[in-house]
């Protein structure tokens, strides 16, 4: 093969985590399991079911953009280089699982933040790239009307 | 099976000592421990040492090689900031089973400055401050606000434990600090993560801690009953399944099962205690304990601290220490300097910040991922 010949998904966007999907030709997603023996919802692949233990009985689905903001704290002080303020939050999705993320179009102030809020998922390129200069889409969530 | 009893335990003055090691530290508070107990490190069959900096590093070990080879088993644990209580339960639990009849167990840290936590690594991009927050602060800010969405709790009834732990701590020569911070200075201190000002979070310090236990049988033998301690439980527990525990660390169920099972081993019940000392990593997290453990019910933690019953002279003194908030959290020495602090009001011989007619007392530790440490304390009779 020529070195000049780069594959073409070079300039795609990757993944921040290994559960936010990227489909060709369709919307982001989370990607959660569902256990047929329990029902427990957990985020991402999995093998067992750590609430019931059963085994192999992971079904792979699509996880909610809607939810209801948990909890959230409002981080002022964080590693160096991370740009601060910012709403660290625990959304539970609607049909199950519980992801964090930032929360993103709210005042920083916890005044203007309500648990119980619906908020949905919004999926963006990441301000960040790694060592090789790829560019990563990440999700927020925003308030929902 | 024997009781198990407590002969000597003592700690270092917590504080930052970058010119020392770590070994070195653990070497100070094991020979304070023996010179409490009146027996030498040749009088001990084996070594149970926590440390969680250097925990691949051979730490109990190195100890011995400070302060004697005697060739025992060592054993060196590592359990988040439980780190320490396991190593004491481990040692224990070779009692309890009839292995050995005494043994010193150790606990050790040497910490930088700085924020603790923090999510992603590995591949890609870091993730914090991207997708929420690992930071230790945000994390027990978030439990911190479930507390407060289930039962009102404020901000400022958060910020009240703080003002508590270092009023309390004015009173404890080997804590970090000995400084008042009234409400309005822990609520104005810097924001790290609301609800969660820098007063409001652990110190992280370089510190050492140990203690000498024995069975009942060696302590009748060696006349060291009249200043023993006996454990009356030992519990640990993991975290249990929750639908949220994953992306959210949960300390409140593992701290709920293990105080059930440390009650029932010790026959007696919460308003049975005369002391407490529990993980008040930060000022969020004493809240959710006080009804994790029993001492009051949840919804009533945010009264608990109004009304100062859990301070020095109230109903159940919580962390007359200072706690971690003002005692200082050197993660592998907490689980066994708070096992200091109870004994030292069961012995009756905790000064200024004594608590009157102490006969049990009960330590807490949580080591996020999650492990829960409980020990229950009697005064020997």
């Amino acid at each position: 093969m020529p070195p000049e010949a780069q594959p073409a998904e070079s300039n795609a966007l990757l993944p921040v985590v290994p559960f936010l999907k990227i489909p060709e030709g369709a919307d982001p997603y989370l990607e959660g399991s569902r256990c047929q023996n329990c029902g427990a919802v957990f985020i991402g692949e999995r093998d067992n079911c750590s609430s019931c233990g059963a085994r192999d009985q992971m079904e792979t689905i699509q996880l909610s953009n809607k939810g209801e903001l948990y909890v959230f704290s409002i981080v002022f002080r964080s590693f160096p280089g991370i740009e601060v303020p910012y709403v660290s939050a625990i959304v539970d999705l609607e049909g199950g699982g519980t992801v964090k993320g930032n929360l993103i179009n709210v005042d920083p102030d916890p005044e203007k933040i309500q648990m119980g809020m619906p908020v949905e998922l919004v999926y963006k390129t990441a301000p960040r790239k790694d060592a090789e200069g790829n560019e990563y889409l990440t999700y927020y969530f925003q308030p929902r009307s | 099976m024997s009781d198990v009893y407590i002969i000597g335990i003592d700690m270092i003055k917590f504080g930052r000592f970058p010119e020392t090691s770590v070994p070195k530290l653990g070497a100070t508070a094991a020979h304070m421990a023996l010179d409490d107990a009146g027996v030498s490190i040749q009088d001990c069959q084996a070594l149970y040492s926590g440390n969680l900096g250097q925990a691949a590093a051979m730490v109990g070990q190195r100890i011995l090689a400070e302060i004697g080879q005697t060739g025992v088993p060592v054993v060196n644990c590592a359990n988040a900031c439980a780190t320490g209580a396991t190593a004491f339960r481990e040692g224990w639990m070779s009692i309890k089973a009839g292995i050995y009849d005494m043994v010193l167990c150790v606990g050790t840290e040497q910490m930088g400055k700085g924020l603790l936590g923090g999510a992603g690594g590995g591949k890609g991009i870091p993730t914090e401050g991207l997708l929420g927050s690992g930071t230790m602060p945000a994390v027990f800010a978030e439990a911190g606000m479930e507390h407060q969405r289930k039962y009102g709790t404020t901000f400022e009834q958060f910020a009240k434990v703080s003002v508590k732990n270092h009023h309390h701590s004015t009173m404890n020569p080997k804590a970090m600090y000995q400084i008042e911070t009234p409400l309005e200075t822990v609520m104005g201190a810097e924001m790290i993560s609301y609800p969660n000002t820098k007063l409001m979070c652990s110190v992280n310090v370089d510190g050492a801690a140990a203690a000498v236990i024995c069975s009942e049988e060696k302590a009748r033998e060696l006349g060291k009953m009249d200043r023993a301690v006996k454990v009356r439980a030992s519990v640990m527990s993991s975290d249990p399944y929750q639908e949220r525990n994953l992306q959210m660390p949960d300390v409140n169920s593992c701290t709920q099962v293990a105080a059930k099972a440390a009650y029932e081993m010790a026959g007696i019940g919460p308003d049975d205690l005369d002391l407490v000392e529990l993980h008040d990593c930060f000022a969020t997290a004493e809240i959710l304990h006080y009804g994790n453990l029993g001492l009051g019910k949840q919804e009533d933690a945010g009264r608990m601290i109004d009304e100062g019953e859990t301070s020095l002279g109230g109903r159940i003194p919580v962390n007359v220490s200072g706690g971690l908030l003002s005692k200082g959290h050197p993660l592998g020495a907490t689980g066994i300097a708070n096992l200091y602090e109870v004994s030292t009001h069961l012995r009756n011989e905790a000064g200024e910040r004594q608590v009157e007619g102490a006969r049990f007392g009960l330590t807490h530790v949580i080591g996020l991922g999650s492990a829960c440490a409980i020990h229950i304390l009697e005064k020997a009779s």
